[in-house]
């Protein structure tokens, strides 16, 4: 009995001490990327804080660091942002509805399923070249922020289809065959049955995929968003140029003073991203309480 | 109810957006006629109190770009309605675009190459080449680095050319210690590379191998330089002037003895071979707007007292009385 309770002791101490191991063990886990992010943020925040002025916003970009503004590109962003978001919601849901409730689950729909999940991993400059020969030639629609925005959408939609996807995964089979079952047709199902209640996922998919598209520099920098932009584009076919352009365009200048306006559109650049995520909180938090 | 609300809601709005962007679209090719139509009569008219509009799209090299900048910008300040965007996709990108008609303006570290040219020929474009400024390409090493007191043309050669077989400083000099060398330089797309590429190395292009990094982003040269005891690169001189706390110049001797860059030798011509001019070529079809000529006027007239603000060597006063002529 005493040999039985030892060993039971020892291998209850050991199980013990493998649940700690592993708990500080995931604990690092964690803290390496809140310590990485902090620490950017930290730094960003010592570089940047004193050129966040009023000038920041209503001026156009300058040679001089002093005076030097990011008003196009903060606009520019906005405005991709604006056109990228109604055509990338359309699609994308639109795509994942059919493929999640209309599409029959042949060798062809598993094909395609396949291929979007490939493309949302596809390295964004490819987008960039795609959208160079498609819409600034082919269309020829210049440099212009519609085929930017195009682009864009381009490589947002992947994601969009597959979170989608997801979300609408998600809604139990009841609903639907309860739908069914008073009659509804297939249109209304989706909409009043199915929709809804996906509908937070589907959002914060969305906007998670919008935030992660005006992070984004390299396929911009190949369809020709321009460097220095003094003007506000008053259309859609106008020359445009990012946040992230600009930001770049600052780190590249030899002076130092650069570095520090750079600094502070990276903090604009991070307080809009965080404005979307939270935005995204949200929405999800008011449409969860209706379903 | 409310929920079907939700989801009828969000599409009914983006299908609005999407009707609204693409009425605006129809809008600005309606203004886009419009602008060039009432630009018509101003080409009679040719006194400065016309007032310009349009837009004068420029691309090109980044060592060009903040001179470019910097005309955009004061010429903005003459002309509100004139848009002069300004694009940095390296003289190479830059020329692909303006050989294509899609540019107004290239801006170049070089000159034109033949097969650039004959490109911009194929597709029936002419162009005028003007001189704006010049930069001493500096080639530079660590403050630390306390054995070199100049290098000569031949042992740039040896140390950056393909298939060199240099590998410390002692293979470059006896003197220098048996330490290996870290190389630094503007990537292939550069008027920087290619300018080095001739003047050094007889275009027998730069080696690439473990000893040499590439970056087309001068500041990250820089930290490299500055970062390497046995470390050496080259950039514009912009780029030495403003970290003269980090890095040290390497005076290069082509025969004459060790020159070092600095406004007066690079001015005078006795930084040679490494002082080169920038330029840049304007569309003559474009120049035939009002807008774009009177750019152009206003970049030549102008462009000597930007260039000591951005860290380049203004051109003699009376070459660019000679590329004004070129445009009138």
């Amino acid at each position: 009995m005493n040999i039985f309770q030892d060993a039971n002791r020892k291998q209850i101490a050991n199980r013990r001490k493998m649940d700690w191991m592993l708990h500080i063990l995931f604990v690092a886990a964690t803290s390496v990327g809140v310590l990485a992010l902090s620490a950017l943020i930290i730094d960003i925040l010592i570089d940047g804080v004193a050129r966040l002025k009023p000038d920041l916003f209503t001026n156009f970009p300058s040679r001089r660091a002093d005076g030097s503004g990011m008003k196009s590109a903060l606009v520019g962003s906005i405005y991709m942002l604006l056109i990228m978001a109604p055509i990338s919601f359309i699609f994308g849901v639109g795509a994942a509805i059919y493929l999640e409730e209309y599409a029959k689950k042949s060798r062809i729909t598993r094909m395609i399923q396949l291929n979007i999940s490939t493309l949302a991993g596809v390295p964004s400059i490819v987008y960039g070249i795609l959208g160079l020969t498609l819409f600034v030639r082919l269309l020829s629609l210049d440099r212009s922020l519609i085929a930017g925005a195009l682009t864009m959408t381009l490589l947002v939609l992947p994601i969009i289809i597959v979170s989608a996807q997801e979300a609408i995964r998600a809604v139990p089979k009841s609903r639907r065959d309860a739908s069914f079952a008073l009659g509804a047709t297939k249109w209304q199902t989706v909409a009043r049955s199915v929709m809804p209640s996906a509908l937070p996922g589907v959002l914060t998919g969305v906007i998670l995929a919008m935030s992660r598209a005006i992070g984004e520099t390299a396929p911009l920098v190949m369809i020709g968003a321009l460097t220095y932009v003094a003007f506000l584009p008053s259309g859609i076919k106008d020359s445009f140029t990012v946040i992230p352009i600009q930001v770049y365009n600052w780190l590249s200048k030899p002076q130092l003073e650069f570095k520090e306006l750079a600094a502070s559109g990276i903090i604009v650049l991070l307080a809009l991203l965080l404005l979307m995520n939270f935005s995204a909180i949200l929405l999800r938090n008011k449409y969860q309480k209706n379903v | 109810m409310l929920k079907k609300k939700g989801f009828k809601g969000i599409l009914m709005l983006s299908m609005v957006v999407l009707l609204a962007f693409t009425a605006a679209c129809g809008n600005s090719t309606n203004n886009g006629t419009k602008g060039s139509a009432s630009n018509s009569p101003t080409n009679a008219a040719t006194d400065d109190t016309v007032k310009l509009a349009g837009e004068i799209k420029i691309d090109g090299s980044s060592t060009v770009f903040p001179l470019t900048e910097a005309a955009a910008e004061e010429f903005n300040k003459l002309h509100k309605d004139v848009r002069v965007p300004v694009g940095v996709s390296g003289t190479g990108g830059g020329f692909k675009q303006f050989c294509k008609g899609e540019i107004a303006i290239a801006d170049a570290s070089r000159p034109i190459k033949d097969s650039e040219a004959a490109d911009c020929k194929a597709a029936g474009i002419e162009y005028t080449d003007l001189s704006v400024a010049f930069d001493g390409l500096s080639v530079v090493v660590s403050k630390s680095n306390d054995f070199i007191d100049h290098l000569t043309v031949e042992e740039l050669n040896k140390i950056f050319v393909t298939g060199s077989t240099v590998k410390t400083w002692k293979d470059v000099r006896d003197t220098f210690p048996a330490e290996p060398i870290v190389m630094f330089s503007p990537g292939a797309d550069s008027g920087t590379y290619d300018y080095f590429n001739e003047a050094i190395l007889d275009k027998a292009g730069i080696r690439n191998d473990k000893a040499i990094s590439f970056s087309e982003d001068d500041n990250s040269l820089v930290q490299g330089v500055a970062g390497s005891k046995y470390g050496i690169g080259y950039f514009g001189f912009a780029y030495f002037e403003e970290n003269q706390d980090k890095l040290k110049v390497v005076p290069v001797d082509a025969g004459k003895g060790a020159i070092e860059p600095t406004y007066e030798t690079i001015k005078d011509g006795s930084y040679a071979p490494l002082s080169r001019p920038l330029f840049i070529y304007a569309n003559n079809k474009e120049l035939e707007r009002p807008e774009v000529k009177e750019f152009v006027k206003y970049y030549i007239n102008n462009i000597g007292q930007f260039a000591d603000e951005v860290g380049y060597v203004a051109l003699p006063d009376e070459q660019y009385a000679a590329e004004a002529a070129k445009i009138q």
